[in-house]
Order: structure tokens, then sequence, then C-alpha cells
């Protein structure tokens, strides 16, 4: 039997770094390796009806999300702490964070049954497909879940514990997983199950979030391409 | 001045005979697979009527094509590059499978192994999308044909705009004409403007426009930003697809698919020069009746040797500025003036021209009483309304398609004259503007219609851009994922082409 100590390490020390690298490489070579599977895979072509409220939803709601987990976990104190007070600051994460993530779940939610119920969807689903939408879903409810939790503690203290985590992780320190070791489990499961969907998301749809950002450079580009011969030239492909 | 050549058609709906032998040949070389069972890159639409996919002329409805600001700056009309990414997550105008047809095939199993029945066993529509039965077939790529279906739903066409369409449901007054249509590989396309990956380009030497299959990320704002609606979402593979204008044949000095094939001889192909410094500017004149003529200004004439020095400047080969001036496309379109852009008021640019059709003439209260405007008979009395055409192909500019329907007439009126020895057609042809010469070259483009006549393509110059030697032994189309066998092969990324294997079908009795 393991210690604690030594899953502590292995779920929040090693696991994430396991997972960010699957994410990274993976991605790279499935861009290289198989530009053809790379897409977004929109199935808005075979049944509209809920998808717009559905997926403009969960997409906004999530991207808020985001956003706001790499803000709040990663801003350093130098640029948070003349502004906000510890509780302020957790105050303001719950509020933003708990109505984005209720947009993004009730959108999730409304596409999970769109692609479970309906035959057109349903059929034409690789079980990625389904697994993801499932996974994304537990990870917003438990996210969720962690906001009446944080009312319990106002101080900032359990809040200041995870951003210690987070920016250990993100700066190497093998040491961070230690803190972990208090956390109640609702946060681990969620902060387990977050790096798990980074470890799956290359063999999924999920890459199109890179693309997502990719896109932004349509807002810099002129309207028309013309492309020469010379420049679509591609090595030539043998099996 | 930057000269660029492009490789133009002009379909002589004249000619055409609605046989969609066009449409079938196309399908089985390009798009008879999983996904795209839906899709024709060319399909034949009787009109009147509401197209394929379902109202597709109706912009307000689909978006398709540029809009005009008041500052004269042009804007896809599905909105800005901003506007259009706020909309990636679900396009609010992507038409659904059902707005084109649920593709369908047929228990033909049943038919072989029905046990012995009372009645003759019936083989079930089943849907390619779920496998499962239809209950009924509601639409389908050519609902329409030969004015299938009530006038109601048919005169809801949006060129009957500013025609008295009730008469037109009659059945004395009743007209129709056949459109082939497929990508018009426009001149400022506004599918390529639409993409957020920027996965779509014209290609420099011949003005092709083809889709990035390696770049493309599925966001599908290029299917409603096309206003011709002929770009299409693959849903087993998440790309979007098109008309290729069979460029590996193009490549190579063939005509495409759909021409070699056309039985009915309408279809030509050539090259034409055009000024590629002046798009932006023709495809944002203010008056949407301007927007033919302003297009035809882009097209230079390959005779002129300042414009072949200037052609040959930029780099277009000989052989393509030579094979401009035998263009047929060059001549119908430019010197004839009997060929026109498909809704030139999407301001796409569009470089597939058609040849309005002649139409039986509207035999009056007293029948052999031909009204005629000298002696050609008037075009306002044939059978498909003038203003109908206009709003095709000239946004509604009336004068353009008289003058090519007279044309038309005139030489008909002119080989008329001289066969029967009924005199010699000159003041015909004085009257339509023509000379002897162009007449005789009307006739032998249009009536006898040669091979070598219609289809004047310069092979491409690959040489110069790849290297030969490296190609050799290379396996030549592929999905990316290096040869490409034709059979589904799973991969660590879910690259397998097919998911399901759709025929035979297995039959779920729900």
């Amino acid at each position: 039997m393991p210690s604690a100590a030594y899953v502590n390490t292995l779920l929040f020390g090693v696991y994430p770094y396991i997972c960010l690298t699957v994410l990274l490489v993976g991605s790279l070579i499935r861009y290289d390796r198989e530009p053809y599977t790379w897409k977004s895979d929109s199935s808005q072509m075979l049944r509209t009806g809920q998808l717009r409220l559905g997926s403009n939803l969960f997409h906004v709601g999530v991207l808020v999300v985001i956003v706001g987990h790499f803000a709040g976990f990663l801003a350093p104190h130098w640029a948070v702490d003349p502004f906000l007070t510890p509780t302020t600051h957790q105050l303001l994460a719950m509020v933003v964070g708990g109505i984005a993530g209720l947009i993004a779940i009730i959108g999730l939610s409304i596409l999970m049954v769109r692609r479970l119920a309906d035959p057109r969807i349903r059929l034409n689903s690789r079980k990625w497909d389904i697994v993801v939408v499932l996974m994304l879903w537990l990870q917003l409810a438990l996210g969720l879940l962690t906001v009446p939790l944080s009312a319990f503690h106002m101080d900032g203290a359990l809040f200041e514990t995870l951003t210690t985590y987070v920016k250990g992780v993100v700066t190497f320190n093998g040491a961070a997983a230690a803190v972990m070791a208090s956390v109640p489990l609702t946060y681990k499961l969620h902060i387990f199950l977050g790096f798990t969907i980074f470890l799956i998301s290359p063999f999924t749809r999920m890459i199109h979030i890179w693309s997502g950002a990719g896109a932004l450079a349509y807002l810099f580009r002129p309207y028309q391409i013309v492309r020469a011969p010379q420049s679509r030239a591609k090595e030539p492909v043998r099996s | 001045m930057k000269i660029r050549a492009q490789i133009a058609m002009v379909l002589n709906l004249d000619k055409c005979i609605g046989c969609h032998t066009c449409s079938v040949t196309c399908k089985n070389v390009w798009t008879s697979r999983q996904g795209m069972e839906y899709a024709w890159f060319n399909n034949v639409e009787t009109k009147p009527g509401i197209g394929y996919p379902k109202d597709w002329e109706n912009q307000d409805r689909w978006r398709g094509g540029w809009q005009r600001r008041k500052s004269g700056q042009l804007v896809p009309r599905q909105g800005g590059r901003l506007a259009i990414l706020t909309k990636i997550f679900a396009n609010p105008h992507l038409p659904e499978i059902d707005d084109y047809y649920e593709p369908f095939t047929f228990d033909y199993e049943h038919l072989q192994k029905a046990p012995e029945l009372p009645t003759t066993p019936v083989a079930r529509p089943l849907s390619l999308i779920t496998g499962r039965p239809m209950d009924k077939i509601e639409w389908g790529p050519n609902w329409e044909e030969i004015l299938g279906g009530e006038f109601a739903r048919r005169s809801q066409d949006y060129n009957f705009e500013a025609v008295q369409k009730d008469i037109y449901g009659q059945f004395e007054n009743t007209f129709m004409m056949y459109l082939p249509r497929l990508c018009e590989h426009c001149l400022n396309p506004s599918c390529v403007a639409s993409c957020p990956s920027g996965s779509i380009y014209k290609r420099e030497e011949d003005g092709i426009v083809l889709i990035d299959q390696d770049k493309c990320r599925g966001w599908r704002m290029c299917v409603s930003g096309c206003p011709y609606k002929k770009i299409y979402y693959n849903w087993t593979s998440g790309k979007a697809e098109k008309c290729i204008f069979c460029y590996p044949r193009i490549e190579a000095g063939q005509p495409t698919v759909c021409s070699e094939t056309c039985v009915g001889r309408i279809r030509y192909l050539g090259v034409l020069l055009y000024d590629a410094d002046g798009i932006e500017r023709a495809a944002a004149v203010e008056d949407e009746k301007d927007l033919y003529q302003a297009q035809l200004g882009l097209f230079k004439d390959p005779n002129d040797p300042a414009i072949a020095a200037q052609a040959r400047a930029d780099g277009v080969p000989e052989a393509w500025i030579e094979a401009a001036k035998r263009s047929p496309t060059y001549k119908m379109a430019v010197e004839w003036k009997i060929a026109f852009p498909l809704h030139p008021e999407y301001r796409t640019l569009p470089m597939v021209w058609y040849v309005p059709p002649l139409s039986p003439i509207q035999s009056h209260a007293n029948a052999g009483a031909i009204d005629s405007v000298g002696e050609i008979p008037d075009v306002r009395s044939l059978r498909i309304p003038v203003r109908y055409l206009a709003n095709l192909l000239t946004a509604g500019a009336e004068a353009p398609i008289v003058s090519a329907l007279e044309r038309m007439l005139a030489m008909r009126v002119y080989f008329r004259q001289r066969q029967l020895r009924d005199g010699d057609g000159l003041g015909v042809l004085a009257q339509a503007g023509l000379t002897v010469a162009q007449v005789e070259d009307m006739h032998r483009y249009l009536s006898i219609a040669n091979y070598e006549d219609r289809f004047v393509i310069p092979t491409s110059h690959r040489e110069q851009a790849e290297d030969a030697y490296g190609l050799k032994g290379a396996c030549g189309f592929t999905f990316g994922n290096g040869c490409d066998s034709g059979a589904p092969r799973p991969t660590l990324f879910g690259g397998k082409m097919g998911r399901r294997k759709v025929i035979p079908i297995r039959l779920v009795d729900t």
C-alpha cells in the first residue's frame, strides 16, 4: 500500500507533467503528421436545432472560465495585491467563475442532450466525442461545486494554497504537490480531471482550441489569398 | 496593371437539354464518398424554382457574397472579420443538411430476401446519415425538375423580382430553362474572405479556387459566405469541400469532367487575361447594374501587343497568351457579348458565364402574328421574360440581355436567309451590330461547337514550380497521411475516414 504522500506526489507532482507533455508533444505530432484530422468537427450541419443556443452559451462561458483560471492563479502578487484583498479576490473569482461556469454548464447540458438523444448526431459521434462531452460536464460540475465550498472559508487561505500549487507546477517546483495534501477532495478531483482533459486533448476534437486561438490571425490578414505555384509545392508523399 | 490568367467557363444555356450528365459524371468522380452524398459540385436546376439548396439566391436569408458600405468599402455580407469570428461557435446562416436534402439509398436487399408476400416487396428509403428508414423522401437535389411541384413554391424564385409572375403560373404562359451550376471560381471570392483559417485560396496561374484540406478547420464560414452555396461541409471528414474545377485535368490541358461529358456541347473553356489590380474597384462600383460592365472591363485583349507584353512581364507563360488569343470564352464574353456572369450583384466577380437561352415565341391572339423589330423577332415576345434573365445574369440590367438575344436570333435569321436564298442577311447583321466574319464565327462556335474550338486549355507549367525528379514514384492523391489506398485506416488521432460502414446498410427497424 503506497503511502498517502506518495499518491499525492504522483497525482499532483508527476501526473500534471505527464499530461502537459502529452498535450504539447501530442498536439505538435498531430499537427505535423495528421493535419487532415485537425478540425473542430462541428455537427451543426446535421442538426442546427439547439446547437446555436447550447454552443454559444458553452463556449462563451468556458472561455471566461479558462481566462479566469489563468488570470486568477498565475497573476503575480505584485499585480494583484495593490488592488484586491485576498477575500475580495476570492469573492471576485467565485462570482465571475460561478456565473460563467453556470452559463457553460447550461450550454453543455443542451449540447449533451443533443448529442446523446438526436439519432443523427449520436450515430455519427465518435466514442471520444461523447467521452469528451461527459468529461467536460463533470469538470464544470466539480468546478461549480467548489464555489459553495469556498464560501465556508472566505479568508482566502485555501485560495492561496491552490495558487501556490498552480504556480509551483508552472515553475517546475517539485515541492508544490505537498501543499495539495490538505486540500478538500472536490478540489483534488477538479484538478485531477482538469489535467486528464489536457492528457486526452491531442487525441480528440479538443485540439480545435489551438485553432480557435489561431483564428485570431484572421483579424489581421487581407481578405483575399492568392497562392503562387512555387508556394504550393509540397514534399511528395510516400507511404 | 497586373495581368493574370484564368481558365474561365461559359455555358450556352440555349443548348442545355437538362440531361444531368455533367452532374452525374462529376459526382462519380469527386463526391461519391461518405459525408458528401448530399453534395453536388455540379448540379442542374430547372428555373424558375428555388433551387439547391433551397432558396440559395435569397441572400437576406443566407448572407452570401459582399456588401458595399456607403464608404465604397466591401465587406462580406455575413459580417466583417470580427463579426465572423463571433459567429464561430455556431454559424447563424449555415444551411442544415435538410436545406439540401437528406441523402438516401434504398433497402434493395429486401427485394432479394423478402419472404413470399401477398404484395410486391418494396425497397424502403434509408437515410445515409443514420442508416434508418425514412418515412418519405421529402426533397432532393433536383426536386423541381421540369417544373415539378406547385407554382406557388417555385414562384418564390428570387429572379421573379419586378416580374408580374402570376401570369407565368398559367399553363399557356409557363416557361422553363435549365441552369447548370458549379463553383464560379470568382475573381473576388467571398468564401476566401470568410475563412478564419485562411485555408481557401485562389491559384495565381489559372484562377482555380481551392480549399487546403490540411488547413481547413471546419469553421464553416465559407459555406454561408459563398452566395452560390457551392461550398459543402463534409459531415464525415469535418472539412469544407468544393468544386476543384478538375484541376488535375486542367493542368494536363484537358477539360473538366462536366465539360468533357456534356452531351449538348454547351460548355466552353478558355483563358481570360484580367487586370488583377482592378478587381477591388470593379467589385465595388456603386450601382449593381454596372457590375457586369465593370467586370467586362477587367478582361484584357490578348491580341493587343501592349497587353501581351504586360502579361509576359507579369509571368504569364507564352502558351497561355497564345491560348488567350484563341479563347472561346473571350470571344463569347467580350467580343460578341453574349455571355454573362451569374448574379453579378453578389460582387464576387464570378468566372463561369452563361449565354442566355432563347425560348419559343409567345404566339399572340392571332397565330402567326409574330412581333418583330426590323427583321429580328422581338425578344420581348419570347416566352422567358427578359427581366427574369436580367435578374439572373446582369443584376436587372435588361439592355445587355436584349442585345445578346438579338444577336443570337440575328445569327439564325442570317443563316436562314442564306439557306433559303431569301436575301443576303446583311440587313439583319447591321441591325444586330455584327459583321459577317463575326456571325460566321458565332455559328462555328455555337452551332457546330467542335471539341477543339470549345476547349482551348494550355497545360500548366508545374515543372517550373516543383521538382519533377522528387515527385517520381510519389503517390497522387492522398488525405495527407501517407499514400492512401482508399481503405479507412485507424490512427492514433482518429484519422479513420469512415466511422460506419454504410453500405450495405444494416436495417434498424424502429
